[in-house]
Order: C-alpha cells, then structure tokens, then sequence
C-alpha cells in the first residue's frame, strides 16, 4: 500500500538497497565461516588438532560473533546508511590481515609461554580471530536495520537475512573445506577473503553515493 | 521379512565366532576390543569391522600377527641399538612393547592422542608403563614442537598416527617433518607407517624426499602399506644393513620378524609423480588426496 504511493524512483532505490545488501550480508556469512575453518588449519602447526582446539575456536568465533551483534545492534541507532556499512566491510578487511602477517609470530610466542595447549589455543585463537569476527558480526543487526522500513515486516526482513547469511556460511563452509584447501595455500585464501571484504566496502561505498545523488 | 530373518541370523552367526569384550566412544573414535579367531584386537570405528589397529594372539605367543607392525621393526636395520625411543601412536601398544624387550634400558617415549586408547592398551592387551616406558597424552605435533624446544634427541622416532578413515593433516607436513628431523640423533632414523593406495603416495612422497633426501621405501606383498624409512644420516649400504639384518634376526625370532628378508625390499627408486606438490603447513589437504 505505501509502495504504491511511493515515487518510481524510490521504489527502484529500495529495491537495489534490498539486493546489495543481501549480497553483502551473504558475502559476510561466507566470509566469517570459511576464517573459522581455516582458524582450526592455522592453529594445527602449534596446538595440534585436538577436541579442544576446535574448542577454542568455535568458542572464540561464538563470543566475538555475540559481541559484534550487540555493537552492531548499538551502532544501527544512529544515523544507519550504507557508508557505515561499508567500513564494517574494510575495517573487517584491516583486521583480518594480521592473521596472514603476524599469525606465526603470535602463535609462537603463545606456544612459548602457555604450555597447557588447551589454554594456549584458546589465547591463541582469541589474538588472531577474535577482532574481525567481532566486526563482521557487527554486520548482520546492522543489514536488518538497513532493511526494515516498516515494524510489521522487521520479523520477515530479519529472518531473511538470517536465511541468507546463513546460507553464506554454509557455501563458505562447503567451498573452502572441500575445494579451496585443495586448490589454494592457506594464506592466499585468507588474503581471497579479505580482498572479498574489501571488494564489499567498496561496493558499500559506491552504493551510498550512488543511491543519494538518484534520489536527491 | 525374510531377508530381515537372513540378517539377524547371520548377525549371530558372526557373534558366535568374534566376541566383544570391551567398547567404547572416546573423544575421538569408537574403540572395541574383540577376539576371534583365537586373536585379541583392538578395532577402531567398529561400524566398518576391518580397522584393526593391533592383534595379538590369545595363546600367549608373542608373534606380531599384522606385516605392517613387523616391517615398523625394518627401521632397526638402519640404527640397531637406539637408547632413546620416540613412538607417535599407540594403539594396542605391540611396537613399544617390542621395542621395550627388545633394548630394556632404552627410553621409550609414547606419545598418543586419545586417552582411552593408553586405558584400552593397558587393560587389554598388556601394555606396560614404567620409567623406561612412558606415555604422554597429546597430539604429536604439540609434542614434537616442545620436544624440539628443550632440545631432546631421539635416535629412532616411529610414526604410526595414521587410521584409514582420518589422517591427521599436520603430521604429514614438510614442516612437521623438519621438527621431526630436528629432533634425530646423528644416527638418529625416523620411520613412518603410512598408505600406498592414493594420490596422497605422490604429495607424501616429494616430501619426505625434499626433507630427507633419499630415504628407504618399503613395501611387501600382502599389505597396502607402505614404510617410509629415513635418516638423519646418509642412509647405509647395502652391506651393513644386511649385516644388522643378521645381528638382529636370533633377537626378533620371538616376534615373528622375518628381518633378514627385509634388505632386499628397501628401495631408494623413486616411483612416484615428483611434481606432486610438496605438502605444506599451508597446503595439506592430505584427507582431500586421500580420497583421490
């Protein structure tokens, strides 16, 4: 109903809003479980592939992932737009390279002075993934606030976006567990990933400035 | 109906013959002791009911009854007098049980995984611990990584961590083999108990070769496994290794060892695809290769 009372190129607006941020909401899902999986492969060298380092890792995924959507939900009160948006994206990008960059260094120096390796994962895990899991899980309450225009659709919009971000970590899962391992170096997908994130900024960016100058 | 009757009976006809005398689901793997055949074994991922890890025979003998678990013995034929002893994997605990008879005053380090294994070993198929023979629960390449740091030295280090079903990824890796070499002895060998069946044999063997140089491959008929042998060292001639192929053989008589059959099947031939790439801590989707 308030649709159709809205001018053409409002609705066309919305409509490209919906796609882009779908796309990069799938794009962050993918994202998120593909660094996890690697998290396991990365730690292997100096914790081993013990129960309890893949303990670590889904813990420290889990808890980074809690807090990301409590200060994602907090940002989204103020002024949300897709500029914001887009420095989810980069700055989960930035926050990423230290993994490729600093990881063994990190991972040694943990191995050194904690000997118990269930604690020395879990440090270990926390250093390198706890950061850019926090900031892409700022991404998802934010995507729903981009979305929801009307309180009685904030429900479906939510649920959809949970249907395909989730649908993102499963093909993130899949893609990176059965093909890229076997094709690609660790290093060289993490790095695939954040050029991914950073490629979603952009297009972030792009779209905010896009968008405002058709409608203004 | 009848095909389920057909199932039943034939699902007692088998318990008639193998018995089960202790299970288990631990963190990592369902373990089963069973006996048939007048043989005790220990069997992972019981469902598939041919992943016997370690068999031992109910009458007392002392004969190893799997080829693969004597061949692991051919790595004496390069350093026969080791005093410190590093082995990865337990199982039913036959090589280091061996190993302890064998050298008593040696220093066997066990290292395992999976807590309920040291308690199934022990319980089942009379594995001993005591000072000369200790085990430490841990992944290996914790283990190694430490070893490494406060500069301990083994003299043979024995790898038998993979099962057929998962083979830890990290412990195939150029790096997991350099810290392993690292902690070799001047006379110090490093054998492996690995598979010959996959496109795996190809990655696994560029690396072995680009850490070791040329090693010892051995394989018999008879068995898909394969027995990588490598040192530290220049590997010896042909001359001393029958040579300790003879000093060895009244000594492993007990176990059924036929030792001085041994010389003649370790090759230095490269017989495999030398541009597979080298498994790395960064490329090792050793469980993908093994599938192909």
């Amino acid at each position: 109903m308030d649709m159709a009372r809205q001018p053409a190129s409002a609705m066309q607006h919305q409509n490209s809003l919906t796609y882009l941020v779908f796309a990069l909401a799938f794009t962050s899902g993918f994202a998120i479980m593909s660094v996890e999986l690697l998290g396991g492969r990365i730690l292997a060298p100096y914790f081993g592939s013990s129960i309890y380092v893949w303990g670590s890792v889904i813990t420290i995924f889990m808890v980074a992932l809690s807090l990301g959507y409590l200060i994602g939900g907090r940002l989204s009160l103020r002024t949300p737009n897709l500029a914001r948006y887009g420095l989810f994206y980069a700055l989960a990008a930035v926050a990423l390279m230290p993994i490729v960059l600093l990881g063994e260094n990190a991972m040694a120096m943990v191995f050194k002075h904690v000997t118990d390796p269930r604690y020395g994962s879990l440090l270990a895990a926390s250093v390198l993934f706890f950061l850019p899991t926090l900031v892409m899980g700022m991404i998802a309450p934010y995507s729903v606030r981009l979305l929801v225009k009307h309180q009685q659709h904030s429900g479906q919009v939510a649920g959809f976006l949970y249907f395909i971000s989730t649908l993102g970590s499963a093909l993130g899962t899949l893609a990176t567990s059965f093909y890229l391992v076997l094709w690609l170096e660790v290093n060289t997908i993490m790095l695939a990933l954040i050029a991914l994130m950073f490629t979603g900024a952009l297009v972030a960016f792009l779209g905010h400035y896009g968008m405002k100058e058709r409608c203004l | 109906m009848m095909r389920l009757m057909g199932l039943l009976l034939s699902v007692f006809a088998a318990n008639s013959t193998a018995k089960t005398v202790h299970q288990e689901r631990s963190l990592y793997q369902n373990l089963s002791v069973v006996e048939k055949d007048g043989r005790r074994c220990l069997v992972f991922a019981a469902i598939r009911g041919d992943q016997n890890q370690t068999c031992q025979y109910l009458d007392g003998s002392e004969k190893l009854v799997f080829p693969y678990v004597r061949m692991v013995l051919a790595g004496l034929l390069v350093n026969p007098k080791p005093q410190r002893i590093l082995m990865v994997g337990l199982g039913g605990g036959s090589v280091p049980t061996v190993l302890h008879e064998l050298y008593p005053d040696s220093q066997i380090d066990v290292v395992e995984i999976d807590p309920a294994v040291e308690k199934v070993a022990k319980a089942y198929f009379g594995f001993k611990e005591s000072a000369k023979m200790q085990v430490t629960i841990s992944d290996a390449r914790v283990f190694i990584k430490r070893a490494a740091l406060s500069h301990q030295q083994y003299d043979l280090v024995i790898l038998d961590a993979f099962n057929g079903d998962y083979i830890p990824e990290h412990l195939m890796t150029e790096e997991f083999l350099e810290e392993s070499k690292g902690l070799l002895s001047d006379q110090g060998v490093l054998v492996a108990n690995t598979f010959s069946t996959s496109k795996l044999y190809d990655h696994e063997s560029t690396t072995y070769r680009k850490v070791f140089g040329p090693f010892f491959n051995f394989k018999m008929k008879g068995t898909l496994n394969r027995v990588i042998i490598a040192a530290k060292a220049p590997l010896p001639s042909a001359q001393t290794l029958n040579e300790n192929a003879a000093s060895l053989t009244p000594e492993l008589k007990a176990f059924a060892v036929p030792i001085a059959q041994y010389p003649d099947k370790l090759s230095t031939a490269i017989d495999w695809d030398t541009s597979a790439r080298v498994l790395t801590d960064q490329y090792a989707p050793v469980n993908l290769l093994n599938k192909e």
